[in-house]
């Protein structure tokens, strides 16, 4: 537990001692800001314009605002993301691979485990701490509008965000343990990334196939979180998808030492 | 303190260590010499368990590498080739993080981040990041690290490479200065290195164990006979026909020094054998002016040539 908690501190540390954090949360606040802005101006002109076709000719449709502002929003995080964790979790093992401090660390009495652990806990809180002031606009959002949108489909996007985002993390930190190269590691990344998001075109397979496909897409299941909806086979879709790849890091880290270093 | 018998690692087919044993007495200082390639490293990562060997074992403080390896490193400091260091950590907090993940108790931890600072002499720099030190400072905190957590064993892969020769000194000290507590090995490819800092020496080449002895043994023992070196004003072929008819010489060189008429002559003699009064007299008697004649003893650097070149020439490209 020490040696874990060492590991995480390690990575906190790292990120916060160097620009790379705050430049990485300046960026993805001012675009998912900038966008949130938007959605809200195009949500709202959209109702008002509907609001006065509803005037002249009778019966006023109902637009769900908050909702659909909603929806946009963490559809537009996970888009965000798409882009931004491969930056993040491209250095974690390829740097210290490169260093030589990945010889410390294994030389160290710390299980393969504990390092993965302790690295991978300390990209996801990086990572939601990355999003934490986000939910502040849509607090807002919620706070001024009447009828207020239930609760529950706030919390239920952000899990749906932080579980997106930790596979994506998991993934990202598998490949960056495979290569000294912080920029192969990226590109690879991002190429894997892309290609779990796009097995929702799977659904155009035929029959069973199709959908099994469609299953393992990453981000098939996320739509049901950003409608409020957690849905128990998601949870076990993401829970599975980051233990896969935590298990298969420490594998990779385990394997080092077979290889010729 | 340390046990290694019958250690192998083989890569696919080149074998990098053949069948080596040795043991480390505790609080002995081990020298591990051997050019580029000879499997110094290999070894090393094999006895700190960053990698498993293929055949053999090897013990450290009663705990075997392979099984308990765990155990074992919590026993041992471990400097490799490169320091492994964070550049964008102060000294301090990189200590502490060491101590940290080498389970020191967080009562000790504070005091043993400043002793280690204070044997290596970093203690004035410690909020500096690391990445602002020079060579030579970062191998310090190389060397701090391996100590952080006060362990039996200290492995140290080449620790005076890139040091400038005051901080060679320095460090040659500190090492001599930990032997007694700790239980060292060092590996080297600078001869004077073992001479200065080691109790025994271990000469490995191309995997296999030339040799295991004190310096002092290695000089006096493995040698084959004396080298008596002379300067001499006198015909060099001259020299040569005369020095030959000494009884005991074995062999004679002579070089002709290029700008004056003295030549240089290294006589080598048979074992035991002191004739350096016979071959003074013969030179007196020849009547050339004699301005210099000493006896050589064979230094580490000869017995180390003698032990690895007969093989260098058709030596493979070797490993690291």
């Amino acid at each position: 537990m020490q040696s874990f908690y060492a590991v995480y501190r390690k990575e906190m540390g790292h990120y916060f001692v160097s620009p790379i954090a705050y430049i990485f949360i300046g960026l993805f606040l001012f675009l998912s800001a900038y966008f949130f802005n938007y959605f809200l101006s195009a949500v709202i002109q959209q109702a008002s314009m509907m609001a006065m076709q509803g005037m002249r000719f009778g019966a006023p449709p109902e637009v769900d605002v908050p909702g659909q502002v909603m929806r946009a929003f963490f559809g537009l995080l996970s888009t965000l993301i798409l882009f931004f964790t491969p930056i993040l979790t491209m250095g974690v093992y390829a740097e210290e691979r490169k260093r030589g401090t990945m010889e410390l660390l294994m030389t160290s009495p710390v299980t393969e485990t504990q390092i993965v652990l302790g690295k991978f806990l300390a990209s996801l809180t990086l990572f939601a701490l990355m999003l934490l002031p986000t939910a502040s606009y849509l607090v807002f959002m919620c706070l001024r509008s009447d009828p207020m949108p239930p609760w529950r489909m706030l919390l239920a996007g952000y899990a749906g965000v932080l579980l997106l985002g930790g596979s994506l993390l998991a993934l990202g930190t598998f490949i960056s343990s495979l290569t000294e190269n912080q920029l192969i590691a990226a590109v690879l990344t991002f190429a894997a990334f892309l290609f779990v998001w796009v097995l929702d075109l799977g659904s155009n397979a035929s029959g069973g196939i199709g959908a099994v496909v469609q299953y393992l897409s990453v981000i098939r299941h996320y739509d049901d979180f950003t409608r409020g909806i957690i849905d128990t086979s998601a949870l076990i879709y993401y829970f599975s998808f980051i233990a896969l790849f935590i298990f298969l890091t420490v594998r990779s880290i385990d394997s080092m030492r077979w290889r010729r270093a | 303190m340390i046990e290694v018998e019958n250690l192998t690692k083989t890569y696919g087919e080149a074998t990098a260590v053949d069948h080596i044993s040795f043991a480390v007495n505790k609080g002995e200082i081990l020298g591990f010499l051997g050019p580029n390639g000879a499997g110094k490293t290999t070894t090393m990562r094999i006895l700190t368990g960053f990698m498993p060997a293929t055949s053999g074992t090897a013990r450290i403080a009663g705990f075997d590498v392979a099984t308990d390896s765990m155990d074992v490193r919590r026993h041992i400091g471990y400097l490799p080739e490169t320091p492994p260091v964070y550049p964008d950590m102060t000294i301090e907090s990189y200590l502490d993080f060491v101590a940290r993940i080498k389970n020191v108790p967080s009562a000790h931890r504070a005091a043993n981040v400043t002793d280690a600072m204070r044997k290596t002499n970093l203690e004035d720099r410690r909020t500096e990041l690391i990445k602002r030190l020079s060579r030579g400072y970062k191998q310090r905190v190389g060397i701090a690290q391996a100590l952080v957590h006060d362990p039996d064993v200290i492995i140290l892969d080449e620790p005076t490479v890139g040091l400038d020769p005051k901080q060679i000194i320095e460090v040659r000290n500190l090492i001599k200065g930990l032997a007694g507590n700790h239980t060292i090995i060092l590996s080297t490819h600078i001869l004077p290195e073992v001479s200065m800092t080691c109790d025994r020496v271990v000469i490995i080449n191309k995997g296999k164990i030339a040799a295991v002895d004190t310096p002092q043994n290695l000089t006096s023992q493995l040698k084959s006979g004396q080298k008596i070196r002379l300067e001499v004003q006198a015909p060099p072929d001259a020299v040569k026909g005369a020095l030959a008819q000494v009884p005991g010489v074995s062999r004679v060189q002579v070089e002709q020094l290029p700008s004056s008429a003295h030549s240089i002559v290294t006589v080598e003699t048979a074992r035991g054998a002191d004739i350096r009064s016979d071959i003074a007299a013969k030179i007196i008697a020849s009547g050339w002016p004699l301005y210099e004649l000493r006896g050589v003893s064979l230094s580490l650097e000869d017995i180390f040539l003698e032990l690895t070149t007969d093989d260098a020439s058709h030596a493979q490209p070797s490993l690291n």
